[in-house]
This record gives C-alpha cells, structure tokens and sequence, in this order.
C-alpha cells in the first residue's frame, strides 16, 4: 500500500486535532465533578446554548468574531453559575442520584428551550474556514484553529490552578473537602468559582465546535456521552487522566474511521470502552492509596 | 485565651460532649487526655468550626466563635492540626504550605512564614517539591504542623500528633511542642499519649464519656491515683 502512510498520518494529526477539543470538553467536566463532587449531566446543553449564542451574535448581529467569543465564554461562563446557585447548591447534601436527575431534568429542559427559541433547524456560522494542502496531505483551518484555542485555553487554567490561591484551593477542596474550612476557605465561594470557570470552558468549547459542526437543539448529544465516557476512562474527576484519555478516543475515532467509515470510528472507541471498563474499572488513572 | 462553658455537641442523634467547660489561657500548653471514644476530637473540631456545638459558648479573647463562619476561625487566629493529619496528599509540600497560608492576612507573609517553617523543619524544605502523600508519617505530621503555623496562629491545637508515628518520631513531637510553647505559642493538645503528654504541658483536663472528670496541673494528675490507674498502668 504506498499511499497508506500519508492518509494514516493525516488521521493521526487529525486525531490529535480532535483529542485538543475533547480534552477541553472533559477538563470542564472534571473540574466539576472533582470540585464540586456533582456530575453536570447537562454540560453538553451548556455547550448548545453557546453555539447559538455565537451563531446569533455572529451570524445575525454581525458582532465581530473575536467579540462575540469572548460574550459567549463569559455568558455560558453565567449559566455555569445560575446552574450552580439555583440547581445544585440546595443539593448538596442530597443522595447522588438526586443530584444526576435534576441536572438530566436541566438537559431536557434546556433542549426543550432551545425546540422553543430556536426551532429545529440546523444552523451556522456561513464561515468558510480554508483547507491547508501541506506536504500532500489536507489540513483543516478550522480544526487546527479548534485545537489550537483548545490548548491555550487549557494552559489558562493549568496556569490559575497552579499560580493562584484560588486555584490551590480548587484543586485541595478535590482532595479534602472536610477540613477546608481549617485553611480558611469558604467552600460556597471556591463551588461558585468552579461553577463559573467550568461553564467558561463550555463556553469556549462551543466557539470551537461551531467551527466545525451545525447547531441544533438536540447536537449535545453529540458531545456529552462521549465527554462522560472519556471522564470516567480518566478516572472521573482527575484532570490529566481525562487529558490522556480524550488523545486515545480522539485517535480511535480518526485512524478506526479511515479504514472504515468514520461512524466505524465511534463503534470502535465506545467499544474500547467497554472493554476497558472490565479490565481497569477504575478507569486509566485509578488512584492509588 | 479560649473559654468554653456548658458545650454540648455531637453527630446527629448522637451527642459527643455533654455540659464541657475549659479554658486555655495566653502562653499556657494545656492537654486534654482521655481514652479512645471519650470526644476528645469532637472537642477540637468544636472549638475549629468543623461541627456546631448545641448548646453552650465558646469565645476567643472574647470573641464569640460559634457565631462566627467556620472558615473565618482561623483568621481570629485559631489554627487546627486534624487527627491523622490531613494533608492534600497529591499536593506538594510546599502547595500544602500554602493553604496553610490562604488567609487574606496571611498571603503578604508568605515568604516569611515559610521561612519560619522550613528553619522549625529543614526536611519540609528538602521535600518542598514531593507530594505530600509520599511523604512517611513523621515528615507528613510535621508538614500538618507546618501548615497549620503559616496562618501565624497564636493557640494551635494538636489532635493525636502522636497517633501511629514510630517511638523516636512521638518523641520529637513532643519535643517541637515543647520548643513552641517556649516560643511564645499557647498550645491545646488532644492526646491517648498520656505519660509524655504530662510532660510537655502546663495543666490537663480528663475528658470521659464526654464530659470532664478531673482537670489540674499536669504534676497533679501524674501523680493522681486515678489517673495512674486508668491510664499510665502503674
């Protein structure tokens, strides 16, 4: 097969494009889940919301570009808050299974306002983004933008996690919740925070995706089970697991769906899955105590 | 310094302490000792916020701590080493340090207070980049201490700082409470330990069942018949 390498490494670059946006989505997830110890069942909605928001503002208001970005990250970045303060906060203290059926009952909710608003129709952004041709093989801009804005946001919050008080405290109350309150952290304003910076990413997800893909009401689940799926392969709520985890998906789906078609991609990840699910329960990164 | 009268706590349905009244005063080191189960760490976390107490007050240099948010206890200069330690295990020594120092009034004195802390324990300045979780139980128990000292506290309480540490390690324990006292700090300590404790503390309370049932200088309960019976087996 001589022309074999050349197709097989543009689905590896094309899948390491794809893993920079999945990691993106399963970091809000995560961040979530190991803060806030609630799974946002409803995240994909998030998502949903801020591509309309972007396909409005951009499309039909003609806000600029870069303008109608930054809206849409702080304005789904919002959401993540009134999610917050009005769903999950009086649930705290209440079983998990309670917490899961009121953030499934905002996913149908939010898809139901969406039908509503928006109507059923595909929409988008009517941006033609060019194709590179580099060395033979087709690169395209809007992925490798995706993925670009994908890492450096990525950095962004790495470096808050890492460089600031906030972050310290975000990433200890994933650890000890209990004795936060010992440090002299106030747990409701750190959630709040979380809550805020996870819709964010949401936000900025949806910037990415509508690059690339149509909106719709119900184009969340297109993102969301599999974002779950690439959590809780990273072992759910451990940010560089769900990083590790959003590559393997990522190159399953490209290099599995250039030999077959690119739905064959996607049988062979979640089957992957499933697999991995019986041999490391836990997922890749189980924590060892 | 700290004053509880008539506290009453517990867990749910489960009361802890029935009617606890003591006082640590400015400079002193003063231990609570009583046998496993007797809410001794209840105690502590009543004094830090961790749990409300139902009845009763507690007050620090007269401010009234159950009316205060929990996580502002700390900033009136209270600062709590929880039993069995308690760190971020996958935090490095010196991110543990710094939540130590998350307070507003703490952060500009970062660099100073770590320097305090890494002279009290050069090996936390030799492992500032490990994780904490990877540390053994005595470096892990100093690096609790440590955090809890980067708020500047001025009472620290001590839960079980000797639980499942090795006879050599107890001892530097009880040697560091020792040299802080001498440095000025007032110390409340928590302890099943009660021979060595008695050594390193100015007066003790005996705590059983949840309530006081003998309190006095530590040379009087050392040489107390009581106490030498139920706890020292002699």
């Amino acid at each position: 097969m001589p022309v074999f390498d050349l197709f097989l490494l543009e689905a590896l670059i094309n899948g390491i494009f794809l893993g920079g946006v999945l990691a993106l989505l399963s970091l809000g997830l995560n961040l979530i889940f190991g803060v806030i110890d609630v799974v946002w069942i409803c995240y994909a909605e998030l998502i949903m919301f801020g591509m309309y928001g972007m396909y409005f503002l951009y499309t039909v208001y003609h806000v600029p570009i870069v303008l109608a970005a930054a809206v849409c990250i702080i304005g789904v970045g919002l959401l993540g808050v009134l999610l917050h303060a009005l769903v999950i906060a009086p649930l705290l203290g209440a079983a998990p299974i309670n917490q899961l059926l009121a953030t499934g009952g905002v996913l149908f909710f939010l898809q139901s306002a969406a039908t509503v608003l928006f109507g059923v129709e595909f929409k988008n952004l009517g941006l033609r983004l060019p194709v590179l041709k580099v060395a033979g093989m087709f690169i395209s801009y809007s992925r490798l933008l995706a993925f670009a804005a994908a890492l450096i946001g990525m950095v962004l919050v790495y470096l808050f996690l890492t460089r600031t008080y906030t972050g310290a405290a975000i990433r200890a109350i994933a650890q000890d919740r209990q004795i936060m309150p010992l440090m002299g952290v106030n747990a409701r304003r750190i959630y709040l925070i979380t809550s805020a910076l996870g819709g964010a990413l949401a936000g900025l997800a949806a910037c990415l995706l509508v690059l690339q893909y149509d909106v719709h009401p119900f184009v969340g689940l297109s993102f969301g089970p599999i974002t779950f799926l690439i959590c809780v392969l990273g072992s759910l709520g451990n940010f560089g697991g769900g990083f590790l985890a959003a590559f393997v998906f990522a190159e399953i789906i490209s290099v599995g769906g250039l030999y077959l078609d690119l739905e064959w991609g996607y049988v062979f990840a979640f089957a992957f899955f499933i697999v991995m699910m019986f041999v490391r329960p836990e997922g890749l990164m189980a924590k060892r105590s | 310094m700290l004053e509880l009268k008539s506290v009453r706590a517990g867990y749910g349905s489960f009361q802890a302490l029935f009617d606890v009244s003591l006082e640590v005063r400015q400079g002193e080191a003063v231990s609570v000792i009583g046998p496993n189960g007797a809410g001794k760490t209840t105690l502590m976390r009543v004094i830090s916020g961790l749990i409300r107490p139902t009845a009763g007050s507690i007050a620090m240099e007269g401010v009234d701590l159950v009316a205060t948010p929990s996580y502002r206890i700390v900033e009136i200069g209270i600062a709590h080493v929880p039993e069995s330690r308690r760190l971020f295990p996958r935090m490095t020594v010196e991110d543990n340090l710094r939540m130590g120092g998350f307070t507003p009034a703490a952060r500009p004195k970062f660099q100073e207070r770590l320097a305090v802390v890494y002279e009290l324990f050069p090996r936390l300045r030799e492992r500032r980049r490990q994780l904490a979780g990877s540390m053994s139980g005595g470096e892990q128990q100093m690096c609790a201490i440590g955090r809890a000292l980067m708020s500047e506290p001025r009472l620290l309480l001590l839960d079980e700082p000797s639980a499942g540490l090795a006879p050599v390690i107890v001892e530097q324990v009880f040697d560091l409470v020792k040299r802080l006292r001498a440095g000025g700090l007032t110390v409340l300590i928590v302890e099943q330990n009660v021979q060595q404790v008695l050594r390193v503390v100015d007066r003790a309370y005996l705590l059983k069942a949840g309530s006081i049932r003998a309190a006095g200088t530590a040379a009087d309960l050392l040489a107390s018949d009581t106490i030498r019976q139920a706890y020292l087996g002699v």
